[in-house]
């Protein structure tokens, strides 16, 4: 992954079918409507103290068909997914939506922090986000806390079936 | 006779390193004469795996949601992330019926089946939709009305606000609502609804620290003695990262981070022990005083 924001545009880089395949996915249907008016930007959180994050930089970027740039792109990841761009819109974008659109096609080819891999594992393990330690689980009852339910990660893993992020997530578990 | 009865969702920020928030919401709960039920298998709400991928945060939170069905159920979170999600999900399927096929697909073949016969709360919204304001001032045996305190709500509690359709999330009332009626001041402050940072954890942290430090800096302007959350991803930021927000930026804040169900427990006569305030990192032992001093 690479910082490669600053960069001129080649006409190489550029793939005008990307914005169309964004729009068709469930979330990015609103893609087309941003003006560009930087709503999301001046109102992200996390564009305050970041040098590099800024949705409508995303969001143009998509448009214009950038898409290596856009999915290689570290910075996808620092959005703290909190929805105010999306609930600020003036074009009703959904701005968070489209990112999220987005990471997911990065996942797929693999590019995404570590720590969504391990949550991800841990769900397929025991249905929790995070591996609970057993004394953590023994401290329940001396607490008075009931019993926690149990995940079934066999059942988990049959109502997952074809899930396109988990044979990502298999071939990197074969690879290693 | 209970008022109320819920299947309870925990998530998994709260039974890995929150322990203090359940317990002490079961305790307020068991007060107000809520009867909770707890969910016959769990896996996480999804929320987490949103980013990576939409398709298997739709399965886990129908999963969620059809397991509760089959209990006839409502289900009731205490963090506002698994209750965003469920909620979102719980219309989504709800919604559109091509997107609730697709989904059945999957669930089918694990025994499952989503039908959209139950709704999914956060506490905050059992309390004053469900419970009740008149209820839960009924309860309250030691009005804390010594208490200057400031709220920070949930970001997935309130947005977006297309599908959460719950409180205004330009300008939050239902906890402060909630808040005075332990007879505590709640605060208002410079950014009041903006995210702590939890979820840039792993990925930033350093914009992480940034964004609760900027928030603390807000809070502590005004004066506010105690931070309220109902969140367990807030409280990890604010609570247990305090400290670290003090060394790394040579602040210094002091400010208890306690959750909303500890407050409530105090002035509904709770001991400080049974509400496991022993758990909150920044010591919150100056506002104890003021409500034992308080009761005098």
């Amino acid at each position: 992954m690479s910082e490669t924001e600053k960069k001129p545009i080649k006409t190489s880089e550029i793939d005008p079918k990307f914005k169309y395949e964004i729009s068709k996915i469930h979330g990015g249907e609103k893609l087309l409507r941003c003006f560009q008016c930087g709503t999301c930007t001046s109102d992200c959180p996390v564009a305050r103290f970041s040098e590099t994050y800024r949705p409508r930089q995303i969001i143009r970027m998509t448009q214009l068909g950038l898409r290596d740039r856009v999915l290689n792109s570290d910075t996808l990841w620092l959005c703290a997914a909190c929805f105010t761009c999306t609930d600020r819109c003036p074009q009703d974008v959904e701005v968070a939506s489209v990112i999220r659109v987005l990471r997911n096609l990065a996942a797929e080819r693999g590019c995404v922090p570590q720590v969504f891999k391990e949550q991800c594992s841990s769900i397929l393990e025991s249905g929790y986000a995070y591996k609970i330690p057993e004394l953590r689980m023994k401290k329940r009852e001396s607490l008075g806390l009931p019993e926690l339910p149990k995940g079934n990660p066999e059942n988990i893993r049959k109502s997952l079936k074809g899930v396109r992020f988990l044979k990502f997530v298999e071939k990197q578990g074969e690879e290693k | 006779m209970s008022a109320s009865k819920y299947l309870i969702f925990l998530g998994c920020a709260i039974p890995y390193r929150v322990s203090a928030y359940e317990i002490s919401a079961r305790k307020v709960l068991s007060k107000l004469d809520v009867e909770l039920v707890e969910m016959p298998e769990f896996n996480c709400c999804g929320l987490p795996i949103d980013p990576v991928s939409h398709e298997m945060m739709l399965i886990l939170a129908a999963r969620n949601l059809a397991l509760a069905e089959q209990k006839g159920l409502n289900i009731l979170t205490l963090c506002p992330g698994c209750a965003g999600t469920l909620k979102k999900v719980n219309k989504m399927l709800k919604e559109d019926k091509a997107l609730r096929e697709e989904i059945n697909n999957h669930l089918k073949e694990a025994g499952l089946e989503f039908k959209g016969t139950i709704d999914a709360k956060h506490l905050m919204q059992a309390l004053i939709e469900d419970i009740g304001l008149e209820k839960i001032k009924n309860a309250i045996v030691k009005p804390l009305t010594m208490l200057k305190v400031a709220e920070h709500n949930g970001c997935h509690i309130l947005r977006p606000k297309e599908f959460i359709g719950f409180d205004d999330p330009e300008d939050p009332k239902t906890l402060k609502t909630l808040i005075e009626a332990t007879g505590a001041k709640c605060l208002d402050y410079m950014d009041e609804t903006e995210c702590c940072g939890a979820p840039s954890v792993g990925v930033s942290d350093k914009i992480a620290l940034e964004l609760a430090r900027d928030k603390l800096n807000h809070i502590k302007n005004v004066g506010a003695e105690a931070l309220i959350t109902i969140c367990p991803f807030c409280h990890i930021m604010y609570d247990t990262n305090e400290l670290r927000i003090e060394r790394m930026f040579n602040e210094t804040y002091g400010i208890p981070v306690l959750h909303y169900t500890q407050l409530l427990g105090l002035a509904m006569g709770i001991s400080p022990e049974e509400l496991a305030i022993n758990e909150l990192r920044v010591d919150a032992s100056k506002i104890l005083q003021q409500v034992i001093v308080g009761e005098k």
